[in-house]
Order: structure tokens, then C-alpha cells, then sequence
């Protein structure tokens, strides 16, 4: 028996040595390969610290008094006409609006784009049965006019569209309506948020449908179909 | 010469001798047999990627060590200049999201920007973001569908796009057998992919569907790769592990907005820290009818619902 024994301790010796070689190996190989690699790319990483350092330094000494705004988008003005023809000189252009309604007489009933008989004939018109002079300013077509007979120009259009969507208007101060971009943290950068108009029309203003482009080829989702789809795709 | 065999038989071949040679083959065999897993390994991963520690316990010169090693290996396999950064939590803040699904159409860009965004397969279209076709009047999102298509959205319907809810209590993180995943303090649960072993037990454990799993090596054209990246976040996966959505944290926690809600055509998406009282997701909280999914289930997710 203490034979068997001495055979089964210089098994258990010869195992350990060998697997102390194979440590020895594996971290030599270990230390070769991280001293090539940091080697080439730590001058990269100081710099990116670096850069980053001072950036955040910048921040912290100027974002505490003076935090970045909510910058709202604004239109750039009162609508120009795209003339359709051209003048006698060959020339087309965009007039303003007042270029015909300054002579023309506003007719203060009107609702709808079926009773013009001349001019905005292709527009749709879907926002509720308000009259063309609820917003648009009869006495002056360059500016809007609110509710109470203010006028107000056209890059203040929220002003107009909060007296009805007051709810709305709510949400957006509080950040809950309109897409934005930016920053949420207001003492490292701005943030942007799009006005009424950029995202809904102001003549049809309900959201427009939307065809889905992008969809995750989800393996578990996927129909049958699509493979056949695919073979089809790579014989082309 | 005579006097020496041509070949080196054993002379006097004892029991003795041929047991303990027996056993010396035995153990040499076993050891053979024992570090085989790691001559595979590193067919695949470097020695100083298996010998990494786990990223809380890296130092900082580890870590800087690690990071320069993963953009080096970026630039080698993908041929994509990038920057990974190890953005921390920013003190005092805790992340939440918030989705409007009053406006919300199902339009899909937000899965779109979260596929760029974040560097996943481009083959697969993989995306941290699903958006489910509900049925109106339920909040049980596994009623949903992901495959629709076409002009949306569609009249008896509403949309519930379903991302990491970022629980205060994520069966995820108590699951994982190797502590691969875990929460951090502004609340966003990360996974350490290079500690990952790719058990997909968090990937069963999520009751919102919301982790991934690489199953292949990404695939990502140089041109397409987002350089800004960060260690806990979408800087590329090595394939095998499983990831999740960070609500871009190296995004986030540089101050700006996630990339999904800033390609949102709708402005269905609200995010912001909670813990300013100021903020537009306390408002939304205090004045909004708000849902979160899967209440029932106690995982207390950062993630909000609201009508309008």
C-alpha cells in the first residue's frame, strides 16, 4: 500500500509542476502582448483625457451662474407667394402677402377652400370650421391677429396657437410636447425644441400618417416568407 | 556500440516502473485534458482580454489599460478610429424616461437610431427598441405585435415602443450567476460585456424582452461605426454576450439626450433626472395619467407611460 501511495503523491507533484510551467508560460505571454498594445495607443488616450479634462474644468467653472437656454425654433417670417408665372421681363419670384391683399377686400366669412374662386385653390384646410380671419390679420396680411384683435407676427405663431391648445401649450413649456434635441442638462449644453408649426401644419394640423421603414429582423418575428425572399435577393 | 540497443527499450521493465509510468501519463494526460478550454479561448480572446478583471475592481491605470486595448482592437478588426470613453455616474442624478403614447405612431425611427446609435449588426437590424402594435384598452404589451408595416398608425390601434425599463428592482441583475450586470447609482443598469459569460439568464429573467444577445460577431462598416462610444455602453460587442439598452449613457451622462428620443418625428419621448424637481419628468409624474408596464411584477421600472 504506502507503494501505491508514493505513485499517487508523484502523480499529484508531476500535475502541479507541469501546471506551474504552464502559468509561468501563459503570463509572460500575457505581459508581451499588453505592453505592445498600451504602448501604441496610450499617447491617443492622454490626449482624449486631456481634452476632456479641460472641457469639463470650462463647465464647471461657467455652467453654475449661467446654465444654457431651451432655444425654441422660430419661423423665419411671414409666408412668401411662389409665383407661378413669370413678369413681362422673364423673371419669377415670391411675393409677399400683402402684395395682393393690401387691395383686395377681406371677406371675414369665409371657412372654407371651396369658396375662394381664385387664389390658394390647392390648400387643404382641416382645422376645425374657424374662418380664414380667426388668425390672419385683415388689417395688415404680413402679421396674425389674436383672438382680441392683438396683432401678432408670423415667428410668434405659438402665441396664436396657445389660445385654443392651451393644454398643449402647458405640456410644452414643461417639456412634455414637441421633439427636441440637445441636452436635458441644461448646464452642459442648450437644448433645442421644434416650434407648433414644425411639426403640424397649421391649415391641416393633425399629425400626417407615417409609412414604417426600419424593422429589426427579429429571428423569432421573422415570417416564414422571408427566407424565400432572401434566396431570391442572392440568386439576383 | 553493441553494448547499447538501437532503440531505448526499458531494460528490466519492473511493475513498479510501469505503474508509476502509467500514472505519469495519466497525470500529464489530465492536465492536457484541463487547459484544452483555454487553448480554444485563445483562438478568440487574448490573454489580457482573459486575464481582465471585473470592472469595479480595475484601477484607473487598468482601466486605461483595457480601453486603449479596445480601441486598438477596433481599429484592427473594423478599421473605425474610436474613442471609448468610462463615463461615470453624474452625482445627483437619477435617469427616467417617459414616452407620450398619446402621440407616439409606431413610426419606428427611435429603433432606427438606437441600431446607429449604438453600433449593432447592421445584418440583423438588432435594436435595444421594440415597438409594439397594441390593441386599445390594454396595457399588456404582450398582446403586442412587432411585425406590422406599412401607413401607421392605424385607426384601432396605439403603440408602445418597449426598451430596458431600468428597474429599482431588476430580476436581471439578481439572476446573473457571475454579477456581470448590475445597477448603477443614476439608476441605469449596465452589463461589463467582457465579463459576461453569455448564459442568457438575464435575457430570461426580463419580464420586457429588453436584453439582447450577440449572437454573431456585429457587423458594422467602418464609415457606419459611431465612434463616440463608451466602456459600459455601445462600444462594440464581442459576440457571445448579452446587451442591453444604457438610455446612452455615453450620451447621457455627458449631459445630452438619448439618441432615440432626439430622432422621435412625433416628440413622444421625455427623459430626465428625477431627482431635480424642476424637472420635465416631474412635471409629467405630478400632472399626467401614467402607466408603467408589468406593475404587478414589483420590478419598479424608471420607465413611464402616459396619455394625454
Amino acid at each position: 500500500m504506502p507503494r501505491i501511495a508514493n505513485l499517487i503523491f508523484a502523480g499529484i507533484l508531476c500535475v502541479i509542476a507541469s501546471m506551474i510551467v504552464a502559468a509561468v508560460l501563459q503570463s509572460g505571454f500575457r505581459a508581451d502582448s499588453h505592453t505592445g498594445r498600451a504602448d501604441a495607443s496610450q499617447f491617443i488616450q492622454e490626449g482624449i483625457e486631456t481634452q476632456r479634462n479641460l472641457r469639463l474644468a470650462a463647465e464647471g467653472t461657467e455652467s453654475q451662474e449661467t446654465p444654457f437656454p431651451v432655444i425654441v425654433r422660430k419661423p423665419i417670417g411671414p409666408p412668401r407667394i411662389e409665383l407661378a408665372g413669370t413678369d413681362p421681363q422673364g423673371r419669377t419670384g415670391s411675393v409677399a402677402c400683402s402684395t395682393c391683399h393690401s387691395v383686395r377686400k377681406p371677406n371675414l366669412e369665409n371657412k372654407t377652400v371651396a369658396t375662394l374662386d381664385e387664389f390658394h385653390q390647392g390648400m387643404e384646410f382641416s382645422h376645425g370650421k374657424v374662418a380664414c380671419y380667426a388668425c390672419h390679420n385683415p388689417k395688415d396680411s404680413d402679421s396674425l391677429r389674436l383672438a382680441d384683435g392683438t396683432s401678432v407676427a408670423y415667428q410668434d405663431v405659438m402665441t396664436m396657437c396657445a389660445q385654443c391648445h392651451s393644454k398643449q401649450a402647458e405640456s410644452f413649456a414643461n417639456g412634455a410636447h414637441g421633439g427636441m434635441n440637445g441636452h436635458w442638462d441644461l448646464s452642459r449644453g442648450p437644448q433645442m425644441k421644434n416650434n407648433c408649426i414644425d411639426c403640424h401644419d397649421p391649415h391641416a394640423p393633425s399629425y400626417p400618417k407615417m409609412i414604417v421603414g426600419f424593422k429589426p429582423k427579429d429571428r423569432f418575428n421573422a415570417p416564414v416568407e422571408d427566407h424565400h425572399d432572401e434566396k431570391l435577393e442572392v440568386k439576383k | 556500440m553493441t553494448n547499447h540497443p538501437s532503440l531505448p527499450i526499458i531494460e528490466n521493465f519492473s511493475r513498479r516502473a510501469a505503474v508509476k509510468g502509467a500514472f505519469a501519463t495519466l497525470g500529464a494526460g489530465a492536465f492536457v485534458a484541463a487547459i484544452s478550454p483555454l487553448r480554444q479561448a485563445a483562438k478568440n480572446t487574448t490573454a489580457a482580454e482573459f486575464m481582465q478583471q471585473h470592472y469595479t475592481e480595475l484601477s484607473p491605470e487598468q482601466k486605461d489599460e483595457v480601453i486603449a486595448r479596445l480601441e486598438a482592437e477596433t481599429k484592427e478588426k473594423y478599421g473605425a478610429d474610436v474613442t471609448i470613453g468610462d463615463d461615470r455616474p453624474i452625482p445627483g442624478t437619477k435617469f427616467v424616461y417617459a414616452i407620450n403614447l398619446s402621440v407616439c405612431n409606431g413610426n419606428g425611427k427611435c429603433v432606427e437610431a438606437c441600431h446607429q446609435e449604438n453600433n449593432h449588426d447592421r445584418a440583423t437590424n438588432q435594436s435595444y427598441i421594440r415597438v409594439l402594435e397594441m390593441p386599445k384598452g390594454t396595457m399588456d404589451m404582450e398582446q403586442g405585435s412587432t411585425t406590422y408595416s406599412g401607413v401607421v398608425p392605424k385607426d384601432d390601434k396605439f403603440y408602445l415602443p418597449v426598451q430596458c425599463q431600468q428597474c429599482d428592482e431588476p430580476p436581471c441583475v439578481d439572476v446573473c450567476p457571475v454579477k456581470a450586470t448590475w445597477k448603477e447609482e443614476d439608476g441605469i443598469v449596465v452589463v461589463d460585456y467582457n465579463w459576461c459569460i453569455g448564459c442568457r439568464y438575464c435575457e430570461a429573467a426580463c419580464p420586457y424582452h429588453a436584453r439582447r444577445f450577440n449572437w454573431k460577431e456585429p457587423e458594422v462598416p467602418a464609415k457606419e461605426v459611431n465612434p463616440d462610444q463608451s466602456y459600459l455602453s455601445n462600444r462594440i460587442r464581442p459576440v457571445g454576450v448579452v446587451e442591453k439598452c444604457t438610455y446612452c449613457l455615453h450620451r447621457t451622462r455627458r449631459g445630452k439626450l438619448p439618441a432615440c428620443l432626439e430622432a422621435c418625428p412625433t416628440g413622444a419621448r421625455v427623459f430626465g433626472n428625477i431627482l431635480d424637481k424642476d424637472s420635465n419628468i416631474r412635471w409629467i409624474l405630478q400632472n399626467k395619467r401614467v402607466y408603467i408596464l408589468k406593475e404587478e411584477l414589483g420590478t419598479k421600472p424608471a420607465f413611464f407611460y402616459y396619455f394625454d
